[in-house]
């Protein structure tokens, strides 16, 4: 089971729904039943998930922590911005795929960020965007180098935050190396998640990736720097989950190197207590100046992916809906607004940090968690018999989980897999904007059609007539009726569509190809 | 001789500041420089010279020609 059924079924046993018309994001108006309606019997046992964990796997507790986290729960993801201050720059391991020297406005990846931050600047930087944007709920460290390479500036920035800003979650993000010697000093500023870059567990392969550590004041090269690195991770991961602190474990899948290798990670991690895995795609270009892209090793497609994600349900919770952000992103997940809050900019703000303010907020939204999980649930129980047909759809949303972007303005699809027992996220898919200033841009379809070729379908809010003959060519099915429907209801709904057609005869049932994962900075912004 | 950074291809990551036994490197417009009179080149203090070590871009630390070598008393 992904996390969004087990979400599903933890808002069954606390329900937050509480009055019946609701106000919400971007002025839609929702209707929202009584309490009640949240308590469906959709969850158990609809799930097309593969992962063994279940609701009872989870602890209240736990469910506390995750609940509102863009990167640990993909439902929250919809709903739920991050922010990462970049006060963290210096790293203590070089990786063949991260070039520091590197920064554009353009790019998106880990490592990269515009503007460094002192511990002062990023609390200011925080409380600005938090009074701003009353969706963010979690503050991260992840660089642009390694969190605890910074132990100085990393912990007097979630020091002052404790003070100023308590409601906001702090996580912070490592390469695993120093992660033993700041177990005590993660605990005592409440930091409840980490998340560790883990790439393997056997130093031949680590000694293809990482090519030195600095480690007691030595540079440490090759295979013995692989092993050190390991040991340190393993033992890190130990010391959190024996002190409860949530961890996830990131792993970037990189062809030929580490893609089998990775099923013996998420082995190795979920026996030392990680929540959560994500396997990202490495992201390799020549121009990003690294060694993997100037030697030409090559990211994976999004098939290749898949069947590594795949291999690894079962093991620990799998995590799909990384947008692999930059060290200074701010918004929701595959958004990023840090231009709007530069020093200059934060310098000029008023910052009034109303916590009541951000709570009612926060409420509304989770009245319209409810809602879209009593949406799929009614949309499943009116789907027919699961014949074990699975098809994946790409979905128009720009955020609260709903099909609300026009074709031709979004730069990202998302993907969900459909069966006749429900839905699974599996990924985004960044592509160009289709639209610029009302005019089609007929160069980004093709790159559009390849990053959702593996897709029978493409629901939207709305579509042009050029780029809807032309899907409709490529044999994916433009959908506008679901406009501004709960996603994971208009996925269900329209498999339901579509295999009554099927039975009628009126289509044929066609495989999909495999589709291509974006690398590098959007060409068109 | 004492090291020094070379200012263009300093990245300002900072790796090399805290590692200084001597407390010789400071930033200065966003990238950092090593105040010679202070640098011992880590002799007496570590095998290897910590901000050589630390430092994730290659020839960007280097033996600065302009200083006697240091020798630890």
């Amino acid at each position: 089971m992904t996390n969004q059924t087990y979400e599903t079924e933890i808002n069954m046993a606390h329900p937050t729904a509480s009055s019946s018309t609701l106000k919400l994001l971007g002025g839609i108006k929702v209707e929202v039943a009584a309490p009640s309606a949240c308590v469906t019997s959709g969850g158990a046992g609809k799930s097309s998930c593969g992962s063994s964990a279940g609701p009872g796997d989870m602890p209240p507790e736990i469910w506390e922590k995750v609940k509102n986290h863009p990167c640990y729960s993909e439902e929250a993801h919809h709903h739920y911005a991050r922010m990462h201050v970049a006060v963290a720059p210096a790293c203590n391991i070089q990786c063949n795929y991260c070039n520091r020297k590197y920064d554009c406005s353009n790019e998106s990846r880990p490592g990269v960020v515009s503007q460094k931050l002192t511990p002062d600047q990023a609390v200011k930087k925080v409380l600005a965007v938090a009074s701003e944007i009353p969706q963010m709920t979690v503050l991260g460290i992840a660089g642009p180098g390694d969190a605890l390479a910074n132990p100085k500036k990393t912990f007097e920035t979630f020091r002052q935050l404790q003070e100023k800003a308590p409601d906001i979650k702090l996580c912070l993000s490592t390469n695993g190396l120093a992660l033993p010697d700041y177990v005590d000093e993660i605990c005592r500023y409440n930091i409840d998640h980490v998340t560790i870059t883990i790439n393997m567990v056997d130093p031949g392969v680590g000694e293809k990736i990482y090519p030195w550590i600095f480690y007691n004041h030595k540079r440490i090269h090759g295979r013995e720097a692989a092993q050190i690195l390991t040991e340190r991770q393993m033992l890190g991961l130990e010391m959190l989950t024996k002190r409860g602190v949530l961890t996830k474990v990131n792993s970037v899948l990189i062809p030929g190197i580490n893609d089998r290798h990775l099923i013996e990670v998420n082995k190795a991690v979920k026996a030392r207590g990680a929540f959560l895995h994500n396997i990202m795609p490495l992201i390799s270009e020549a121009e990003h100046g690294t060694v993997f892209g100037l030697s030409g090793q090559r990211g994976p497609t999004a098939q290749e992916l898949k069947e590594v994600q795949d291999a690894c349900m079962g093991g620990a919770n799998l995590m799909r809906h990384c947008r692999q952000c930059r060290a200074d992103a701010v918004g929701l997940l595959g958004e990023d607004r840090s231009n709007e809050f530069t020093l200059e900019q934060v310098e000029k703000m008023e910052v009034v940090y109303d916590l009541d303010k951000r709570r009612a907020y926060q409420q509304k939204v989770e009245a319209e968690r409810a809602a879209q999980a009593a949406a799929k649930a009614a949309a499943l129980d009116a789907q027919p018999v699961d014949d074990g047909m699975k098809v994946l759809v790409a979905v128009a949303t720009r955020g609260n989980g709903r099909v609300n972007e026009h074709f031709g303005h979004a730069h990202e699809f998302q993907i969900y897999e459909v069966s006749g027992s429900g839905t699974a996220f599996i990924g985004h898919r960044r592509v160009d904007h289709y639209c610029q200033g009302g005019w089609g841009e007929d160069d980004a379809l093709p790159s559009i059609v390849t990053a959702i070729n593996d897709c029978h379908a493409v629901l939207v809010s709305k579509i042009g007539a050029c780029p809807r003959d032309e899907l409709k060519a490529a044999g994916i099915e433009p959908v506008e009726r679901y406009a501004h429907e709960f996603i994971e209801k208009a996925a269900i709904s329209w498999f339901a569509e579509y295999r009554e057609r099927l039975a009628k005869g009126e289509i044929v049932h066609q495989p999909r190809g495999d589709a291509a994962i974006r690398q590098g900075a959007r060409v068109a912004a | 001789m004492a090291y020094k950074i070379v200012s263009s291809s300093c990245t300002g990551c900072s790796a090399c500041e805290p590692e200084c036994p001597n407390q010789a490197i400071i930033e200065k417009n966003g990238t950092f420089l090593i105040k010679p009179e202070k640098c011992t080149e880590c002799i007496g203090h570590f095998d290897e010279p910590q901000c050589v070590a630390a430092c994730p871009v290659d020839k960007t630390v280097i033996i600065d020609p302009g200083y006697p070598r240091y020798a630890a008393a």
